[in-house]
């Protein structure tokens, strides 16, 4: 266990813990650190130019999280209804493209949306006349493109939430007259909040701080906290600055994190409590 | 069939075309003779044969198994040892679960900025060494949750038995507890190696400046950033396919490694 503790140690506690403390310190003149504590990195942060890019990636995120949700979850639900036998190989079907290379999935929506895609080859054959859509390089590809990367992790989420309620809940509201809906809304959704909050955040978190979809399917002016980062690093050069942006995204992670350790207790007690 | 059991249908069949028709399109143009996304011109596998020469392709390759191997060996050994280490203990921490999990959790881009600063404060030269040491990190996480999944069902009082029967810990390990286990360290390794192969964010930073530590997926970051070649559909069709033959497997070695 120790040789496996102390690698974690040295290659993510300690690099973690360095960038934390370079978001306090001073730009040097030709780009690296000069150790002079300051607070301007995250007043920088606010800046409204900044912010704005904040609220860009949280709306982003969050309608990532809305869509994956509404696509997964009737998906999960699906996957439970299935015969006993056939559900872990539709898991598996459902789960096997999130294992498989992030980029290639992404270049795989640019194929689909672009001018000269197959979005607008088949609008051209349906006898679609005017200019060919521009799809690609807009917030909406974005979101498709996020939602199209996490959704598996959403149904996989949702299934074993779904899993693991006691089908004779549903039985007994069955029972006492409730009808479809009504047990869907009053038992079903209350009782699998776990698995939607792990499903959202993850979602949320992975959406909020991603380059790569914003870079690729957005077009290079479309930018987000991620591509902040990278260009603080890796073209401004500015790595307190970029630290600070870096700081920001772990404090969104951990309170959502809470936020759903919240949640799955709650549940968790809903289900506990004596009728 | 009722009426829920054809709606279900529906949704599964919609929801799985959504997740494989993008791959099922990319993966019939690298086939397709003239490159063009939207022309069908006919089937040749001329984009394969083109790979083959495509020399800075094998040299993404050649790196990427390198790096992926090199992490694989590295974290299943340790992310093993770590998971006997944490089922076997009295008292679960949570505060060392959380630790040991939280790779799987921080957003890529802030490890990969974490370890550019780390190798360049300590100042360590970065190439496919530093690629490697980051890839463990990750790739610990999911090695030691499968192979903890895999001893949850481990009955500990055969260790009790071999010990009282006069074997010494190493010969109990490896013929009483390696055997029992090795499905789940087989289909951790393979989780482990796909991983590795795939991953981007975190390589491309640690990859330090120079052309000869590039990974396949830098190289295919690259070629959809800048000019598409339909090279690329080839190349897309050959890493999807050595991922999903290698999870296959691991599926089959441990029910419940991918998707329980």
């Amino acid at each position: 266990m120790l040789p496996a503790l102390l690698w974690l140690a040295i290659f993510m506690i300690v690099p973690v813990g360095l960038v934390l403390a370079y978001s306090v310190f001073t730009r040097g003149v030709y780009g690296g650190i000069d150790y002079i504590f300051t607070w301007d990195n995250f007043v920088r942060a606010a800046d409204p130019l900044y912010a704005r890019i904040f609220l860009t990636s949280a709306r982003v995120a969050g309608l990532a999280t809305i869509f994956a949700l509404l696509i997964g979850y009737p998906a999960a639900y699906a996957i439970g209804l299935a015969p006993k036998r056939h559900q872990a190989t539709l898991l598996f079907f459902a789960v096997l493209p999130f294992w498989s290379n992030y980029l290639i999935r992404t270049y795989a929506w640019i194929v689909l949306l672009n001018r000269e895609g197959l979005i607008n080859a088949g609008l051209k054959a349906l006898g679609y006349q005017g200019e060919p859509l521009s799809i690609l390089y807009t917030e909406g590809a974005v979101i498709a493109g996020l939602v199209y990367n996490y959704l598996p992790f959403v149904i996989l989420a949702i299934y074993a939430s779904l899993s693991r309620l006691d089908p004779q809940l549903r039985e007994a509201s069955r029972d006492l007259g409730g009808g479809a809906a009504t047990t869907f809304w009053r038992v079903t959704l209350p009782l699998t909040v776990p698995g939607v909050a792990a499903g959202a955040v993850f979602v949320f978190v992975l959406s909020i701080g991603n380059f790569v979809t914003p870079a690729l399917l957005g077009g290079g002016r479309f930018q987000m906290v991620g591509n902040l980062v990278y260009d603080q690093f890796l073209t401004a050069n500015d790595w307190p600055f970029g630290a600070a942006l870096g700081l920001a995204l772990i404090t969104v992670m951990l309170v959502l994190l809470i936020v759903q350790a919240a949640l799955t207790g709650r549940a968790a007690g809903e289900a506990r409590r004596p009728a | 069939m009722k009426g829920s059991q054809i709606s279900a249908t529906l949704i599964l069949i919609a929801v799985f075309s959504f997740l494989y028709v993008p791959i099922a399109v990319l993966v019939l143009l690298s086939f397709n003779e003239a490159g063009l996304p939207t022309v069908w011109s006919g089937f040749s596998t001329r984009w394969y044969a083109s790979l083959v020469h495509h020399a800075e392709i094998l040299g993404a390759a050649w790196n990427t198994l390198v790096v992926a191997v090199a992490a694989t060996a590295i974290s299943t050994v340790l992310g093993t040892l770590l998971a006997l280490g944490l089922e076997t203990r009295a008292r679960r921490s949570r505060g060392l679960e959380a630790l040991v999990m939280a790779p799987m959790i921080i957003p890529d881009i802030v490890l990969a900025v974490s370890l550019l600063s780390f190798f360049s404060w300590a100042d360590v030269t970065m190439g496919l060494h530093t690629i490697i040491a980051s890839h463990v990190v990750f790739d610990l996480a999911f090695v030691s949750a499968v192979v903890r999944a895999q001893l949850k069902s481990f009955d500990f009082s055969i260790v009790e038995a071999s010990r009282d029967l006069g074997a010494g810990a190493f010969t109990t390990f490896r013929r009483v507890v390696l055997p029992v286990i090795l499905p789940g360290i087989v289909a951790g390794a393979l989780l482990a190696f796909t991983l590795s192969v795939d991953e981007f964010i975190i390589a491309f930073f640690t990859a330090g400046a120079g052309r000869d530590s590039i990974t396949l997926p830098m190289q295919i970051y690259s070629m959809i950033r800048f000019g598409v070649t339909p090279e690329i559909n080839a190349l897309a069709t050959l890493v999807m396919a050595v991922s999903a033959t290698a999870l296959l497997i691991s599926q089959r070695l441990n029910r419940g490694a991918i998707a329980p």
